[in-house]
Parts: C-alpha cells; structure tokens; sequence
C-alpha cells in the first residue's frame, strides 16, 4: 500500500484530533495553520467538556440522555445519528484526553471532578480550571508534536489555505496556500483534505473569537462548491465585556453566584453606577421573569439586554450599547472566593474592579452551529458506521470538514461544554474514514495531474498580484469589515425582523462589490499582513450573504435564531375547555410549522449571481421524535398534556403497523 | 463610572506611540512615530489596529501597517508578546490608560530582542517550540484508542500540575533571562533550505533551552504515564544549553503573565539532574 498522505487546514481541537490520528494510522500529515497550532483559538473555552460518567449513571444519566439534551437544546435540527454517535463517545473521549495528561479538576478521591452545565440536570462536564480548552488543546499539541518528531507530521505554521484543488471530476487533490511570512504560494498536493478552521465571528466585526476566525477557510470551500449548512444559525452569548478590539466573555456563573442585571431608569444617565439610588434602577430580568429573575436561560438574557438598549433605548451609555451587571453587594471575601478568576478578567482588561463597581456587558456572537455541510453514514444501531468514507465528508468528494467549521451536532443551538467534545470526537472518528477513502482511490497525491496543480495555483497568483498592483478603487478593507460588522450585527445576531434582513442583503451585496475595489497600504511581498486581511476580507462575503438569506428565509423561531413576527404565542384563555383546545390548535400549528422548516437550510454559492441559492434538507429526527420547547410559556402544561397524547397515539399506531407487517 | 480613570485623559484626544520597525529580516531597524486617537478602553492591540486601518504615520506619509501578531486578545494564546514601554509583555493586556498614567508622552513598542525579527512586531519563535521538541515535552501513550481511564490523581497532584500546565509559550520568560541570547542565522550561500533548517536546529539544541522548557519537564515527569521519559528530560537538561546554565537572576519568574511558579521548576529540575547525575555516576 502506497503511503497516504492528508492536508489538514487548521490546528484548533479538531484539526490536532485528527492529525495525531491519522498519523497513528501511519498517515502522512501536512499540517496547515494561520498560526502555531498551540494559540488556536481552542484555547479560549472557559467552561469543560461533557460527558456522562459513573456518577451521573447511578442518578439515572446515560448517553442516550446526552443525546436527548442536546438535540432538544438544539430545538432538534441536529441530524440525529451524528450526536447519537458522539454521546456514546463521550466517555471515551474523557477518559483518553485524561491519559494524555490533561490537568483536570479532582474530586478528594482523585477521581475526575465535574460542574453541572446549562440544559442538562446532570454533572456532566469534566473541566480543567476555568482554561479547559486551552488544556485540551495542549494535550493534543503535545502529542501532534510527537508525531512531528517522529516524521509523520509536518506542520506548516503561518500559513494562509487558499483553496481546495479539484480535478476535472471535481474530486479534491489538495489545496492551494500561501505562507504569510514570505508570500510564496504553493500547492500542497494530496490523498484527501480535512478543513478544521473553527468559527467566523469576524463577520459580525468583533465577537468572543479569535482574530483568525474569519470564516474565510469555509468560505473559500463554499465558493469552490462545498455546500453551506444551516448558516444562519449563531450563538449569541448574554454577558460579554464590550472592548474596542474584541468583546471577552463574562461567564454566566457571575450570575449563578447573584450577580444582578440592571440599567438607569432615567436613559443614560451620567452619575456614576452607585450614586443612583434603588428607585431609580430598573432591574429588568428580574422585573420581567420574577421566577427566575437574572438566571433565565441564555436565549432569554441576550434578548432581553438586546430589546433593552435597543428597543427601549435605555443602554447605560450613550454611545454605546451595555447594560450594568452588579456585583457590589456581595461581600468582596465572598466573591474572591467563588468568582476570583472571572473577575480579574474584567479587572484585567477594563482596569475596574468589579468587586466595587458594577461591570458593563453586552450580548456577543460567540458560536457558529452552521458551516460546511458534511455527509454521514448512518449505521443500524442508530449512530455512525465507523470507517465509513462518507463521515464528515463535505459535498466536494476527498474534502472533509469537522469542528466547529461544519454544521453537524449542535442543530440551532448548542449547549455549553459540548464543542469541546463535537470537536475532538469527529477528529478522532474520522480518521479512518479517511484512510479507507483514501484506499479507495485510483490516483493518490503523487499522481495529481500537473495541469490540475498549475491551474490552482496560477489562479491564485493571480488574485494575489492584481491586489498588490491595485484594484483601481480606493476602498479600506479595514473599515469594510467594521461596515460589514456593523450591518450583521445589527441586523442578525439576536432579533430578526424580515425588513432588516432585506435591508441588510442590499447593503452587504453593495458592500461586497466594493470590498472588491480595495487599495492595499502595503504593496510589498514580505510578510504583508493587508493583503491577507483584504482577502479574508473579500471572502467573508459569500458567507455573510447565506447567513442572511437563509435567515430571511426562515419564518420561524427555532434555537438561536428568534423572529418575534412568528413566535407563538402563550395561551390566552382561562377556561379549561377552551385552554385545552387553544392547545390543540398550538400544537397543529407546531406541526405543520415543522413540516416546513424542520430542516437544514444549504446554501450553494452561485458565482454567476454572485448570491447563495437557498434549498432545503431534511433532518433525521428518527432517535428522538421532535417536541416543543415550552420554556416560559403561558399555558405551558396544557400544551404538553396535549404533546404526550399525541405523541403516544403515534407510538402505538406505529407498534399497531409493525405488528401488522 | 463611565470610564476609568477619569481625571487626566478625558481631556487628551490623541496620544503617541513609538514604534521599533524593521523591514525584514537583516534590515536596518528605526523608529516610526503615530500619532492615534484617543478613545476609551484601548489597549495596545487596538492602537495596532487602529494604525493597520490608518496606514500614515504622524507626519502625515502614507506607510504600510505595522505587522505584528496576535490571536485570542484574552491573554491564553500566547501570540502577541512584545516590549512595552521598555518591558516584555503580551500587547493584549496593555491598556492604553495605565501605560499613559505610568509615561503620558508617548507608548514604545519594540519586537522582543531574543528571537529574530521578521518584520516589524513579529518575530520568529520557532526555537521555543523546539525546545519543547527536545525536552519531548508530552505523554507517551500507546494509542488514541479507547483503552479506560487514566490513573486516578490526588486533588494536590492537579493543584501543582495545573499551573504548569497553563504555560502558553508566549517567550516572556526567554525575553527577560540574561541567560538566553538571540540566536539568528542566515542561509549560506550553497546551503539547500533543509541543510539551513538542520544547522539552525542544531544550534539551538546546544543553547539555553528556557525556564518554559524546564518548567515543562518537571510537569510531564510527574504523569503517571509522563513520567516513563523523566530520564531522558532530564538528560536533555544536563547538556549543553541545560538547567546549569541558569544563573538564577529570577526575571522569568516576575515577567510570566501567568504567573507560574518558574524558578520552582528550575529549583527542582536542578536538583533532579543531580540525583541522576550521582546515580549514573554510580552506575558506571
């Protein structure tokens, strides 16, 4: 058997799973980064990683329940089989990062401690102090480079992926790149390619991410004729400290612990925070749900803070949007204690105590659930069949896509603690998916036509020269981004109302032909940092206008994306009969509303109209029947005696066919 | 509170800042000056930022950008380290208002002076992840495959590791050792790029290998598993460029940003490539 040899483009969790794998599979690996692969932007996941383990077992957990949370908290547009497959590997992941040495908090016996995290009632989630991706990430590190001295891998670090190489069936060769230090581009010529490039929080300008998650990896493949699944769909985390380069995550346990969300009565009022007496203080979570009070569920807080500043105009501050998060009547001993690390963040980085004043936050994006559609084979138990050379298998054949990068497990919503497990899971599993893929091949990477090669290359030369020569126009790309990023956040991150969409459309379109018209400030070819910058630039366009057409495009709310046009509504009636048949009717109308968007949006790129085509795909749902989310609602319970009914009536009708059969 | 540190600044709208630039590698380095506004709640990546987006410097002239490299800006990947003001610190974590409280003219960025410039603010830092190479800083399982859990570690065991464990190789320490010196090589004239990267690489596996390495030698000796290799670490630490090269000035330990615990690495590793050296010595 000739030596297979695999690109992987990105060294966060999931690119560094798969590298260590499929070198242990004896596999030639180039590895590709934008950086060294220790300060991907892995490392900056606070919280842990799920799965379910000895101690949540004896309480009635398994990883069907793990399953089950996670497409429920995904509003069940999550294929079913992949989460399935990656439930039942979570303890197994665990259990293998732990031997590599991972750090991870201890119980007094010495056993894995773990935190209970949001949308699940169970201790779940294993963590190593509040850096457990960036422990994860190390372990994974260290043993890729382990590999690399030992000569299987070979990392290629600083440099940009430019774009898959295909031949003239369109099967991928290789990829096309280009080294950020001296500008030389080259092909990397192979067996198959795994694209693992995280996130594109930087498409809505400043996000939790880090500076490389353009999404311009994804979008390259996407403009090369991968297809796009779900890209409308983004995480939008309540509490973040706005700062002029990026916004930092405050996480929710400032909350857990009685922090207190609250803003001025009087619109941005000037006196500083605690001069402003109790009366004057609108705390409006606790106001507006009293049963829960500031520790609502994520969705919920984002919204609220939103529809505060901006609906309400009543942010803290004139010029910008932020709401207090008040932390000063807790005793400072106290929140040393519980909240230390958390809180020199804030300290850190706004040079503010907030042990004695209140923090200003604001929502930020801070995930992508949507990405590159990626294949699976389904096996009978339910889950994936491993080896399968389809598995995480983008729509271009011989690239695969997996992490955060793809659309797979976390449906329109994740729950925390499971990107870290999606990602070092489908890292792992398919690697020798890969390996048979590659098996299978007529012509491996020393066979790819030179033609081919050139082709890719001369292309991208191309591209690369006419920038530094200059487009003729005179556009910033700079300040391109902070346009495109302003546009996208205001019009699709937390609400979504169909005119901003549209409007939105027309100003990114307009936007994205002048991106095309920009001047360089750097015309040189050494380690020229403007021209990579207008080029992710330029491609985060094709990806921002799917994110918005397919948001247009769905009349729904479903996770995290939320259109107040089409919310149900509560239950109006208090009579008993008529309550129940307002539930009837609720729940026909949440079937048929599931009949129709119950299923991933793909979004192709048309280069000839220079917009995504919007098609739709329906979702395995078979694991776990689909029910609704009922979190808040008036008239909830009636709703969900109706739901069982139903529900039941379906399983024995369906038990009645197969014993009929 | 609207911003702040009130007093001083809410009158300044624009401050300066000195840049240390240099073309590539081999070029003569020198000083741009920007003159940036002001705005609340900067820090030094920000003002990069902000000089990318503006590409003139304060007289006016169009230049290219400065170059300089960064990640996450949260101080966890380790990307952005540079001199700040004369000291050696992720850029990240410089806020604008304290550097002004502390030097109101102006803010001085150079590249780190220990690793060889690439342009501008950006250096080249392989010689640091080679050191981790040659210190074989990782666990030596047998297999990705699922093979149960690892051993079962005393809550105090993760208390001491997890420091160590929180190094994000961002160099602060090997900026600040009188112990670590620039190592910068050009390619001669004949030599093929692997016969350069193989010269290279030898020269810096015979030179200071850092408090970082050390640190990661006395963490990975304490796996279970980890500690299968503590004698060739420790061999890697009685060579040339090993712990005895240390001159104990204990600047690694006050420049970390993480704060780990690096001359308690060095204490220790010290005393360990003694044991050992007696033991061999004995075994002989």
């Amino acid at each position: 058997m000739a030596q297979h040899r695999v690109v992987v483009v990105g060294g966060g969790l999931a690119g560094l799973a798969v590298t260590m794998k499929l070198a242990e599979l004896g596999v030639s690996v180039d590895l590709l980064s934008l950086t060294p692969v220790k300060r991907s932007h892995s490392v900056c996941a606070q919280g842990g990683i799920n799965s379910c383990n000895d101690q949540t077992r004896q309480l009635g957990d398994d990883e069907w329940k793990h399953l089950d949370d996670t497409v429920y908290g995904g509003d069940f547009l999550n294929h079913q089989p992949p989460v399935k497959e990656m439930a039942y590997w979570a303890p197994k992941v665990i259990e293998l990062m732990d031997r590599l040495g991972v750090p991870f908090n201890r119980t007094g016996e010495g056993f894995i401690d773990r935190r209970r995290f949001g949308g699940t009632l169970y201790k779940r989630t294993a963590f190593a102090g509040a850096t457990t991706g960036q422990q994860l990430l190390y372990a994974l590190d260290e043993q890729v480079r382990r590999r690399e001295v030992e000569g299987l891998v070979k990392k290629y670090e600083f440099w940009d992926f430019l774009k898959p190489i295909q031949d003239e069936t369109g099967r991928c060769r290789g990829v096309v790149a280009q080294d950020m230090v001296s500008m030389e581009i080259r092909a990397f010529a192979a067996d198959a390619v795994v694209v693992a490039t995280g996130g594109n929080g930087l498409l809505f300008g400043k996000s939790t991410m880090s500076v490389f998650c353009t999404g311009s990896a994804a979008s390259r493949c996407f403009q090369s004729g991968a297809k796009l699944g779900n890209a409308e769909f983004i995480q939008v985390h309540p509490t973040a400290i706005p700062g002029a380069d990026k916004l930092r995550l405050m996480s929710e346990s400032a909350r857990g612990e009685g922090g207190r969300v609250w803003v001025p009565k009087k619109p941005h009022d000037s006196r500083a925070p605690r001069e402003i007496p109790n009366d004057e203080r609108y705390y409006f979570l606790e106001d507006r749900y009293p049963k829960y009070g500031n520790l609502v569920p994520r969705d919920i807080a984002t919204r609220e803070i939103f529809d505060i500043c901006v609906n309400e105009g009543l942010s803290v501050e004139s010029d910008r949007m932020s709401v207090y998060l008040d932390l000063t009547h807790i005793p400072k001993a106290e929140l040393d204690r519980k909240l230390g690390g958390i809180l020199e963040i804030y300290e850190k980085f706004q040079g503010v105590d907030p042990r004695f004043e209140p923090m200003k936050i604001f929502p930020a994006v801070h995930y992508s659930m949507g990405g590159l559609w990626a294949d699976y084979v389904k096996a009978a138990d339910g889950g994936l069949l491993p080896g399968a050379p389809k598995n995480q298998m983008t729509s271009i054949e011989g690239l695969y896509a997996i992490g955060e990068c793809d659309y797979h497990y976390h449906g329109a919503n994740r729950l925390g603690a499971n990107s870290l497990l999606s990602c070092i899971f489908s890292g792992l599993f398919i690697g020798p998916s890969i390996v048979n893929y590659a098996s299978n091949q007529n012509g491996g990477h020393a066979e790819v036509p030179s033609s081919v090669i050139d082709q890719s290359v001369t292309c991208e030369k191309q591209r690369h020269q006419s920038l530094l020569a200059g487009t003729g126009g005179d556009e910033n790309p700079y300040l391109i981004h902070q346009e495109l990023g302003d546009v996208m956040t205001r019009a699709a991150t937390v609400v979504r109302r169909n005119d901003q969409l549209q409007e939105a459309i027309d100003h990114v379109s307009e936007l994205h032909d002048r991106a095309m018209k920009v001047s360089l400030s750097d015309g040189g070819n050494w380690t020229n940092q403007n021209v990579l910058f207008a080029k992710a630039v330029q491609d985060m366009f094709p990806f921002a206008k799917s994110l918005l057409k397919g948001a247009l495009l769905r009349d729904e709310c479903r996770g995290a994306h939320y259109k107040p046009a089409f919310e149900k509504p509560s239950l109006t009636s208090e009579d008993p009969v008529e309550r129940r048949r307002q539930a009837e009717q609720w729940c026909d109308e949440f079937e048929a509303n599931n009949r129709r968007f119950l299923k991933s949006s793909i979004a192709t790129w048309n280069a000839e109209s220079n917009q995504p085509d919007i098609t739709y795909e329906d979702v395995d749902t078979s694991l776990i029947p689909p029910r609704p989310r009922l979190y808040g609602l008036v008239g909830a319970e009636v709703i969900e005696e109706v739901w069982k009914e139903r529900a039941a009536a379906k399983a024995s009708g369906k038990e009645l066919a197969a014993s009929n059969s | 509170m609207i911003a702040p540190v009130p007093m001083k600044k809410n009158a300044r709208t624009q401050f300066r800042v000195r840049v240390l630039r240099q073309d590539g590698p081999g070029k003569e380095s020198y000083w741009e000056l920007f003159d940036i506004d002001y705005e609340r709640e900067m820090n030094v990546i920000s003002v990069l930022q902000k000089i990318a987006a503006k590409a003139a410097n304060s007289d006016g002239k169009k230049v290219a950008p400065v170059a300089w490299d960064c990640g996450c800006l949260e101080e966890v990947c380790g990307s952005c380290t540079m001199v700040i003001n004369g000291r050696v610190r992720q850029s990240c974590s410089a806020l604008v208002d304290q550097l002004l409280n502390d030097n109101p003219d102006e803010i001085v960025l150079e590249p780190m002076t220990k690793f060889p410039v690439i342009r501008d603010l950006m250096v080249d830092r392989q010689r640091l992840f080679r050191a981790l190479q040659r210190v074989k800083a990782w666990v030596p399982v047998d297999s990705y495959y699922n093979m149960g859990p690892g051993e079962r570690q005393p809550r105090d065991d993760q208390e001491q590791n997890y420091p160590l464990s929180q190094c994000m190789s961002c160099g602060c320490c090997l900026e600040a050792c009188p112990q670590y010196n620039k190592i910068e090589l050009t390619k001669e004239a004949g030599e093929t790029d692997e016969q350069f990267e193989e010269r290279k690489l030898a020269a810096y596996d015979t030179s200071f290998v850092g408090a970082h390495a050390i640190s990661q030698v006395m963490l990975h000796n304490r796996n279970p598993t980890g500690k299968s290799l503590a004698g060739e670490r420790l061999d890697a630490l009685m060579g040339p460029g090993g712990v005895s090269t240390c001159g104990n000035a204990q600047n690694c330990v006050s420049v970390c940003p993480k704060e780990i615990p690096l001359t308690t690495s060095i204490a220790r590793a010290g005393r360990a490539t003694t044991v050992a050296a007696i033991k061999k010595w004995f075994e002989k």
